[in-house]
């Protein structure tokens, strides 16, 4: 952009203008950059120095941030977190489908299928109003309980039910939001085409909408990563469990912050990702093609 | 199918709860004959046709197609749609699909031909109407010439005995319009059945055997183009054109 200065066939006056004005807007980035970098030193300066003055500091930085501790409890902390990753990858699987089809039997009009709609209204309605923590006792206490046959009473697996009813109910209404999105001249296109209405949504609403709800959808499960760790309280050896064991026994809270590191570890890509995707949509709504 | 009119309006009635908007409309579109609807905004064109297609359902009177009615409450509406072929004043492509995939999806979803052979005419009809070269692009990297050229292409790769068409210039830039309207001729001297709902009155006397002009849901009059377009009789007729040349339209 800034090669094509005295390219077109312009008076003398309008290049010196071209300068001018090009000078002015270097100095000015110039002195953005340098009032934002002041900022910075200033602010994360005064942060630190708070902390670090502080007159608790010292027992913090021990019982906290210790090396030695963090040392010898990582290899157990990050074996607990494989347990974290498997459920987060098969709960996200379940949540994806069964959301759908949430979403889908929510989205019918056939009158024939108003149960199914109800269903899906009450489905969503509960699970979405009630705290995750409490789905997780509820089922992982109370279905055990009932003592049935066939049905599982592994903690895990248990647990992982829970989370995938209380996500199912969120995502259920993202995908639905996408397809209320769906301009409806697309449904009226592809019936003239002579598809069935149940071919309508899928070859033409359904891609649509789901490509469209890709970012809430990712965003969703950053919550959902973090959210593997309630299954703890029904027992299992995830990474929040292991490090709360080992903080209890050693009286030293390292393996948490650890425990907090792995975490961020998927999370913060996961999010990088999501800006990016949201950029990308950004982008192609403001009519701008993508590449 | 010997002598009955391809497409048949007796009597057809439509209201929006209290707002009529189509009051006894009687029509017959002749196979390889072209009868375009004339009216302003709102006179009813786009309903008409969609009640036509099936898309809306009609209060009262019927629509027959080849002579077979296809508005009765126990006729499922899908087979119906296969037949006929509607263009869109919005173009509605598909956008998450490519050129060639919006016109196969007719072919091969509604109506079960082998997607190879879908291809190849999908092919064929694409460059046979100049388009060859866009099968592969999106909808978005279109011009909206182009975009509606393959909406009518979508429309005729499914063999459809009538074609309908909603104002498909109107969401058109004047210099884009020329190439569409020239696709429509051309379909026209093939022989190809149509309802056009239009604006453009030059492209209404040059394609239609027969012009409807709706005013407030009624057909106030009908006839040849180019009497109806310089000698209406009726007064709302001629004060619907008069406008238009006020509006420089003409």
């Amino acid at each position: 952009m800034d090669g094509r200065s005295g390219g077109r066939a312009g008076a003398a006056l309008s290049t010196d203008r071209r300068a001018v004005r090009e000078a002015a807007r270097r100095r000015r980035a110039q002195r953005g950059a340098a009032i934002s970098a002041l900022s910075t030193v200033v602010v994360l300066g005064a942060l630190a120095a708070l902390i670090l003055t502080s007159k608790g500091w010292p027992t913090v930085r021990e019982t906290f941030f210790s090396w030695t501790a963090f040392k010898d409890s990582f290899p157990d902390v990050l074996d607990g977190f494989w347990l974290d990753i498997k459920i987060f990858v098969v709960v996200e699987i379940a949540v994806l489908v069964v959301g759908l089809v949430v979403a889908v039997a929510r989205s019918t009009r056939s009158p024939a299928l108003f149960p199914v709609r109800m269903l899906g209204a009450t489905y969503t309605d509960i699970f979405r109003g009630i705290p995750t923590i409490l789905c997780v006792y509820l089922i992982g206490f109370g279905v055990p309980a009932l003592e049935l046959s066939g049905v599982p009473t592994d903690p895990v697996v248990l647990g992982g039910i829970a989370l995938t009813l209380s996500y199912s109910a969120y995502v259920a209404e993202v995908y639905r939001s996408g397809i209320d999105s769906i301009h409806a001249g697309q449904r009226s296109a592809a019936l003239a085409l002579g598809l069935t209405p149940a071919q309508s949504t899928r070859f033409v609403v359904l891609p649509q909408a789901v490509r469209r709800v890709v970012p809430p959808l990712l965003n969703d499960f950053i919550a959902l990563q973090k959210d593997v760790a309630l299954v703890s309280i029904l027992g299992p050896l995830e990474a929040f469990r292991v490090a709360q064991i080992e903080a209890s026994s050693t009286f030293n809270y390292t393996p948490l912050v650890a425990a907090a590191c792995l975490y961020l570890l998927v999370t913060v890509p996961m999010a990088r990702i999501v800006d990016r995707m949201q950029a990308r949509t950004q982008l192609r709504r403001g009519g701008v093609a993508p590449v | 199918m010997s002598s009955a009119p391809v497409l048949e309006l007796q009597g057809v009635t439509k209201a929006y709860g209290d707002t009529p908007v189509l009051r006894g409309i009687d029509l017959a579109v002749e196979e390889h004959t072209a009868v375009a609807l004339i009216g302003a905004s709102g006179s009813g064109k786009s309903t008409l046709l969609r009640c036509v297609d099936l898309l809306e359902e009609i209060d009262d009177g019927d629509v027959l197609l080849d002579g077979e009615v296809v508005t009765d409450p126990s006729v499922d509406p899908v087979p119906v749609r296969r037949r006929l072929g509607l263009v869109f004043q919005s173009f509605n492509l598909f956008p998450h699909l490519s050129v060639l995939d919006n016109v196969v999806l007719g072919p091969a979803r509604a109506q079960g031909m082998a997607r190879a052979e879908a291809v190849s005419r999908a092919r064929e009809l694409l460059e046979r109407f100049g388009l060859g070269g866009r099968a592969s692009d999106y909808p978005d990297r279109l011009s909206g010439g182009q975009q509606q050229r393959v909406a009518i292409v979508r429309a005729l790769a499914t063999r459809p005995r009538a074609l309908l068409l909603d104002e498909i210039t109107s969401a058109l830039d004047p210099e884009l319009v020329g190439e569409v309207l020239a696709l429509v001729r051309e379909l026209k001297e093939e022989g190809m059945t149509m309802l056009i709902a239009t604006h453009e009155m030059g492209f209404a006397r040059d394609v239609a055997d027969e012009v409807c002009f709706l005013h407030e849901g009624r057909i106030h009059e009908r006839g040849e183009p180019a009497r109806v377009l310089s000698a209406p009789s009726q007064p709302e007729t001629q004060r619907f054109l008069r406008r238009l040349l006020e509006a420089g339209r003409v």
